[in-house]
């Protein structure tokens, strides 16, 4: 049934740029966007509550793979290179990440995003001679916006089906505790190797995917470190150790940001802070826990009336 | 909580999908009570900083200049209206420029969209601009790829040249001082690590090994380089004449400090943007006279001295002397092409950009190839103005000052 | 040409050194993440910059209204805002999460507050950029009364923390906070008066940085970067360690600038800090994590 369901909204918003406008379709393209980082960011933060600000690393060489690479390969081709990249990249940064914890995992996966970010524009300045690059590809958004659907959705599966399979049991009790882990048989090196790569290689796809809508994409544009904090904040705000909780998360902060950017162009930044701090003390278990709690106590009411 | 968000997003997409629906009915006359102009600027940012100095303030002087004349006349409708202004945070970033113009295009109806800050903010929007039929005059965009963006998008029009127009100059003009024997024939350059810096450094490096000076350090630094020291003290021990840095803010602050206080003072220091910033005197002190950099003005216009003055009336502070003419003469020929066709008729506008000549602060201007090439390549902090040496059609407004005057070390 | 490397980087890493140090104290001992940290010393930039150009207060004496405002608005942050999420959190990573929210949240007032007062442009003014000679080699002075600034602080708050009763109660917080009240102390003032004192020493890093970097309202986030990555690799808590680290980042960066690549400066540094965490998961001078 459930399953059903989950379909049928699929396959709506699957229609919605034949009838939606311009604008609400970049709406979509963003929160989509941020929802896909969010979600695969939970993947493997929410139950092991290591912290990574790596995000943007990848998502930027997603983007850059096809910025390299479109002119030369097929596109499909080009995401499978760009995914490739993803996972072996995701590799190499989970065995040199294994005895960090708390808040050194944090900043090493920032350090880590920084040297990627270096070593590009190292290259591109002194190999390429040049660093901006161009993506001239035939990709309108409603064509960005049907790869980043089935992204989303195919990372809520695999989310879905990493909660319910031994996999996700066993990141569980690694987050709680390595030492039981371990004395249960966990291996914990693969298991979290496992779902960070799978993590990653999704975030390496949403770069990719994106890339197209900004034809230019140089450093700084697609290593925006920014880009790693707001999705620790959508996901911790969603609450990370819920399905749809990233998700639930990045949809209102994203469409907070685009109302008060829009409406309070020159106060934005200081509404923005209080609004946080604000939540923070008035939503301390993220918005969907709140959600829940409020849905019970209303039916609770119901049922005693 | 959630159920509340997302009966929002669906009752604003219901709303907004009406709007697009909407959009493709003509504005009757009598509705119009103004022009609508909008803008998605960084506000917010690391992009801030330069759009604060070079275009948003060109921007509310221009909408302020435009009012207190009554507004634009639309000769067709027969009306005068004033303008009317959405402006927008983009955040310093791609995504937001993109979807800011976006919403501009079809959400807000907006009749003209002014471009954001930067070069590769106004190349990633050139599509949207351009899919949307909104001209687009970039007025902060440096880029060796204009003549081809101009080709791809009609309505973009490109008013800053590119890396090689503002390298080439000041290769042509150091080369002049060697003949004359006032600079020896080696120099240092120091390019910032960002797109600016490199496209300039891409055309000088060939550009001053043709021209046969000896390239006796080439090196670039990563954006975000907070001390200089070691640079300047390797480049001070090479016996160069000539110090050419394509450095960006703060950058360009922090050479300048460090070869003061190093004592590195050759004949010829270049530096890049930041350069012409109403500032740079502040932060060089007595040691601004005699800098070279990028851009330029001519000193003896009256008209931009007349706009200065409106400038630093209105906004607090002075333009800067290379992008915010240009920015504010984009807007005039924007305004004067709105004019001659009559109406908010983007495609005649466009047209009209792209084939008539025009009359700004910057004197008689016609495109070439969607191009504005008629601009300051190099210029020289000279009796606090930042005067033209160098210009793409005209001679120089001023002789070069060759050496520069020694640094004065600070008390 | 070496000698003159070593020691342009070790001024360098003294800037770095500064930067760090309060944010060290504030992370270890009172348990918050600041990501505000950054927008402190930016406050305190625009503090010094307005008492030299308004007042025409020289910034040194200008440190003595600074120094104790940043301690003020600290403790006042800890107190209204930080406080109530320590109470509330029964384990140590609750209040990692909260207190990367609410200050992140802070970030963007401090930043919105000196956005709307100053504007976005750069602000810089210039104060004690004598060149001094030292062996041959020309460096700014103000550039090395940071360096010395940072060795004071260091070396000032490592004797305080080691050698007084009072450094004792703040080791024992910082050690372990769920056990320092049997032994009668009281967990919450000593925070607040670390973070508070945290907030000072950036303030002092602010002022002194304001002498010679250019900086706008936009830019606190570049320092709490750089403050993060020398505190993680000294090991958090760790004065020594911040300064260790802050000179390490400051010499490495120098001499690769000198003897590499000046493009490859900032790739080293982050190569540096990454391959000590690999080593050292703990940082430098960290006790073992957790």
């Amino acid at each position: 049934m459930k399953l059903v369901l989950a379909l049928i909204a699929l396959a709506a918003l699957a229609f919605m740029p034949s009838f939606a406008g311009p604008y609400p379709l970049g709406l979509m393209i963003g929160i989509l966007g941020y929802g896909v980082l969010a979600t695969a960011w939970a993947m493997f933060s929410g139950p092991t509550r290591y912290i990574s600000l790596a995000t943007v690393a990848f998502f930027g060489l997603g983007a850059y793979t096809v910025a390299v690479l479109s002119e030369t390969l097929p596109y499909p081709v080009v995401l499978l290179v760009a995914a490739l990249i993803g996972l072996v990249v995701a590799l190499i940064v989970g065995l040199a990440t294994l005895r960090l914890a708390g808040i050194y995992f944090v900043i090493f996966t920032f350090g880590l995003t920084e040297l990627v970010r270096q070593l590009v524009t190292y290259y591109e300045v002194n190999v390429t001679r040049t660093l901006g690059r161009y993506v001239f590809l035939p990709l309108g958004p409603e064509h960005i916006y049907w790869q980043l659907l089935a992204l989303l959705a195919a990372t809520l599966a695999i989310a879905f089906w990493v909660r319910q399979s031994r996999i996700g049991l066993a990141l569980r009790v690694i987050g709680d505790d390595p030492v039981v882990a371990s004395h249960l048989g966990i291996r914990i090196t693969r298991t979290k190797l496992t779902l960070f790569s799978i993590s990653c290689v999704i975030m390496t796809l949403a770069g990719a995917i994106q890339a197209p809508r900004w034809t230019y994409i140089e450093p700084s544009i697609v290593f925006n470190p920014t880009t790693s904090f707001l999705v620790v904040i959508m996901a911790l705000l969603g609450g990370p150790n819920r399905l749809f909780g990233p998700l639930l998360g990045a949809i209102p902060l994203f469409l907070l940001f685009e109302w008060l950017s829009a409406n309070f162009p020159n106060h934005y930044s200081i509404i923005l802070g209080l609004l946080f701090i604000a939540i923070v003390f008035v939503l301390p278990n993220g918005v969907l826990a709140a959600g829940e709690s409020l849905w019970a106590r209303m039916t609770r009411k119901e049922a005693r009336a | 909580m959630t159920t509340i968000s997302r009966r929002t997003v669906l009752q604003g997409m219901g709303v907004s999908a009406l709007a697009t629906a909407l959009s493709g009915l003509p504005v009757l006359a009598q509705d119009r009570t103004a022009i609508r102009i909008g803008y998605a600027i960084s506000k917010t940012g690391p992009n801030a900083a330069g759009a604060g100095i070079s275009t948003t303030p060109n921007y509310l002087l221009w909408v302020d200049d435009v009012n207190k004349t009554g507004g634009i006349t639309l000769s067709k409708l027969g009306v005068t209206l004033p303008l009317e202004v959405t402006e927008y945070d983009d955040r310093s970033t791609a995504e937001e420029t993109v979807r800011a113009v976006e919403r501009l295009a079809t959400q807000d109806n907006v009749d003209l969209i002014l471009p954001t800050w930067g070069t590769g903010a106004n190349l990633a929007s050139g599509p949207t601009f351009d899919r949307f039929g909104y001209p687009q005059l970039a007025g902060t965009a440096v880029t060796d790829m204009a003549p081809d963006l101009a080709k791809r998008w009609k309505h973009s029009f490109w008013m800053l040249g590119g890396g090689h127009d503002y390298a080439e100059a000041l290769v042509a003009l150091l080369v002049k001082q060697r003949d004359a024997g006032t600079i020896n024939n080696k120099v240092a350059i120091a390019s910032v690590a960002d797109g600016f810096g490199i496209d300039l450094s891409k055309a000088a490096t060939p550009a001053f090994t043709e021209a046969g000076f000896e390239l006796v350090y080439d090196k670039t630094y990563p954006l975000g380089t907070s001390d200089f020291a070691p640079i300047i003290n390797e480049v001070s021990g090479l016996g160069v004449d000539t110090f050419v840095a394509f450095s960006y803010p703060p950058d360009t602050f922090a050479l300048t400090q460090q070869s003061v206080v190093a004592n590195f003072s050759p004949k010829v220091f270049y530096l890049g943007v930041g350069t012409a910033f109403p500032i740079y005197p502040g932060i060089a002190g007595p040691n601004h006279n005699g800098v070279m950099g990028v851009g330029g003005i001519d000193p003896d216009s009256e008209a931009l001295a007349a706009y200065f003055e409106r400038h630093t009336a209105l906004n607090g502070q002075a333009p800067d002397s290379w992008a915010s003419a240009i920015t504010y003469a984009s807007l005039e020929i924007l305004q004067q092409a709105i004019e001659r066709v009559g109406d908010i008729d983007r495609e005649a506008i466009s047209a009209e950009i792209s084939s008539g000549e025009f009359d700004t602060i910057i004197g008689k201007v016609k495109l070439v190839d969607n191009q504005l090439r008629s601009l300051w390549t190099v210029g020289q902090w000279q009796d606090g103005k930042f005067v033209g040496l160098a210009h793409t059609e005209r001679d120089g407004s001023r002789e070069p000052v060759v050496p520069k005057p020694a640094w004065v070390p600070a008390a | 040409m070496l000698f003159s490397a070593i020691l342009t980087g070790l001024v360098l890493g003294g800037t770095y050194a500064l930067v760090a140090m309060g944010l060290t104290l504030q992370y270890g001992v009172a348990r918050i993440m600041n990501l505000a940290y950054g927008d402190i010393i930016i406050a305190a930039s625009f503090g010094a910059f307005v008492l030299f150009t308004a007042l025409g207060l020289n910034p040194l004496l200008g440190m003595l209204i600074v120094i104790p405002a940043g301690f003020a608005l600290s403790w006042l942050i800890y107190a209204v805002m930080l406080q109530p999420l320590a109470r509330r959190s029964r384990d140590r990573g609750r209040l990692e999460g909260d207190s990367i929210l609410a200050t992140f949240g802070l970030l963007f007032v401090i930043q919105g507050v000196a956005l709307v007062i100053f504007g976005s442009g750069f602000m810089s003014y210039s104060y004690l950029a004598v060149p001094i000679d030292i062996l041959g080699t020309t460096i700014a002075a103000n550039r090395l009364l940071a360096f010395g600034l940072a060795i004071t602080f260091g070396l000032g708050l490592w004797l305080v923390l080691t050698r007084t009763r009072f450094g004792t109660v703040i080791r024992a917080v910082a050690a372990n906070p769920a056990s320092a009240p049997l032994v009668g102390i009281n967990v919450d003032s000593v925070a607040r008066f670390a973070f508070a004192i945290g907030g000072a020493l950036a303030a002092a890093g602010g002022v002194v940085v304001s002498m010679y970097l250019t900086f706008s309202a936009t830019m606190g986030v570049i320092f709490t970067m750089k403050a993060l990555i020398v505190v993680i690799m000294g090991g958090v808590g760790n004065l020594m360690g911040a300064l260790a680290a802050g000179l390490i980042l400051g010499l490495v960066e120098t001499l690769v600038a000198s003897f590499i690549d000046p493009g490859l400066t900032l790739a080293a540094t982050y190569l540096i800090f990454l391959a000590v965490l690999v080593v050292r998961p703990q940082g430098l001078f960290g006790k073992a994590a957790r």
